[in-house]
């Protein structure tokens, strides 16, 4: 305890640069995996080409993607930019298939009743077929939260800062402290976002707030189950 | 582009294909480093997850645990444990069994409950016995998605040990490691096409095999198509089934 009182400055900024460094990717990844999911849903055919090259971009691993990128886009090795792309593009592979699943929930007989009461097809989709999907895309996006967050660690060892700083830190100097403090950090960062997003799902969607745990949407049991697919 | 020219020139170069850091020698090291770890966790984690989807019993306490192991950052584990226990494999060893096992617990047990209640009275109900039923009955139905958690936790293996090298060990991630302080930027490069090409084979030889054990007329293996809802839903919130990302 003393160390993270004597250390508090350090230990703030990197938190805080932890935390900087996992919102763009969660944010974006929901943002484009919507449009992507919605195509893929749309077409048998799409959906499967879809889902496979989403599954293949989750099967590369972290550390050698964040070395890939530089050279791919031409930006410099050193430049946070590359832990962004990287961890978005995971975040998009993960969410797509999540959001295709839970368009694909979403009952035909519903969307065809707002279509019968005169709804057009933008209306439908932010109006029906969105609202209904909700608690099956909170879902996804609280897994790909908590895995942003901790995989923004990783990034430390090229040099982009972030709690995971202190793993190598205290690696270097064999101090266990140090590496406690950077897993603890990153777990109760992981956390306090979950919490955040289940608050928000709530505001969003009043009508999850009754359902218990035992009328969980099948839906979302499937969509969480469908990555080990 | 230049650099690449440059990785493909260190890669097809006799230097680096001779020597105990030569590519075949890292190679070998990273799959046998991976497989070790393999069996150690399926040894471990396909009881656990068969005597759950089974009986379903002891959920409540396996499925919270390895719910937050999911939080735990993977580089933070492993340096725990090499500052615990001192250099060498064993520290690394144990810190990725520990991460590799939520994937196959999940993946057994998940498999086990996919399997329709109806078909397990079936067999019930013509005389097979609690084992008959499980290994005759639940464990071939329930096999691509069984291999389904052994594929995630091989994925999440191999990323692992590339990210583990940082410690004094051998492995394809030694490339990296090597290569950033100096900033040999034609290695560095090199070093990531071996990683990822490594990982997409063994992720594509994991796609074969589910399909080859998928039973003809079980789609348990497939994409599930949430539209025609045939199954009982599973009785709790498995949100961490899906692997972990390292």
């Amino acid at each position: 305890m003393n160390w993270v009182v004597t250390n508090w400055s350090q230990v703030s900024e990197y938190g805080l640069a932890h935390i900087w460094l996992s919102i763009p990717p969660i944010v974006l990844g929901f943002l484009i995996s919507v449009p992507i999911g919605w195509v893929a849903n749309r077409y048998r055919l799409s959906r499967g080409v879809v889902l496979t090259i989403a599954g293949i971009l989750y099967a590369i691993p972290s550390l050698p993607l964040f070395t890939l990128l530089p050279s791919l886009i031409g930006t410099r090795i050193l430049d946070p930019i590359n832990v962004e792309i990287a961890l978005t593009l995971y975040a998009v592979a993960l969410m797509v298939r999540t959001t295709a699943d839970a368009l694909a929930a979403v009952s035909d007989d519903v969307k065809l009743s707002a279509s019968a009461i005169g709804f057009g097809l933008w209306r439908r989709f932010f109006g029906v077929e969105l609202p209904l999907a909700g608690p099956v895309l909170l879902a996804g996006l609280r897994v790909v939260s908590v895995s942003t967050v901790s995989l923004v660690t990783v990034g430390s060892v090229i040099g982009i800062n972030s709690l995971g700083f202190f793993f190598l830190d205290g690696y270097q100097r064999a101090f266990p402290t140090e590496v406690w403090v950077g897993i603890i950090g990153t777990v109760l960062i992981a956390l306090a976002f979950d919490v955040l997003l289940v608050l928000l799902g709530r505001w969003l969607m009043p009508w999850t707030r009754r359902q218990g745990g035992a009328t969980r949407n099948l839906a979302v049991v499937q969509s969480e189950t469908a990555v080990l697919r | 582009m230049n650099s690449y020219s440059d990785a493909f020139a260190w890669l097809v170069d006799p230097v680096h294909w001779a020597g105990p850091s030569g590519i075949p020698q890292r190679l070998l090291e990273h799959l046998g480093y991976t497989g070790l770890t393999l069996v150690i966790a399926i040894v471990i984690a396909l009881p656990v997850g068969l005597y759950i989807g089974h009986t379903g019993r002891g959920r409540e306490i396996v499925v919270p645990f390895t719910g937050a192991l999911r939080a735990l950052p993977t580089l933070g584990l492993v340096i725990l444990l090499a500052l615990g226990l001192g250099i060498g494999i064993l520290p690394p060893l144990i810190a990725l069994v520990i991460l590799a096992l939520p994937p196959i617990i999940a993946g057994a047990y998940s498999g086990l409950e996919s399997v329709d209640r109806e078909v397990v009275d079936a067999a019930r109900s013509v005389g097979f016995t609690g084992s008959g039923v499980l290994w005759q009955v639940e464990v071939p139905l329930a096999l691509p998605l069984i291999v389904g958690g052994i594929r995630s936790a091989c994925l999440q293996v191999i990323a692992t040990w590339t990210v583990a090298a940082f410690l004094p060990l051998g492995g394809l991630g030694r490339f990296l490691y090597d290569a950033l302080p100096n900033q040999d930027y034609a290695q560095l490069l090199a070093g990531s096409i071996l990683v990822i090409v490594l990982a997409l084979l063994a992720d594509g030889l994991f796609a074969i095999v589910q399909r080859l054990v998928t039973p003809r007329g079980v789609t348990a293996g497939r994409t599930a198509d949430i539209r025609t809802k045939t199954q009982s839903p599973p009785r709790k919130d498995p949100s961490w089934l899906a692997p972990e990302k390292a």
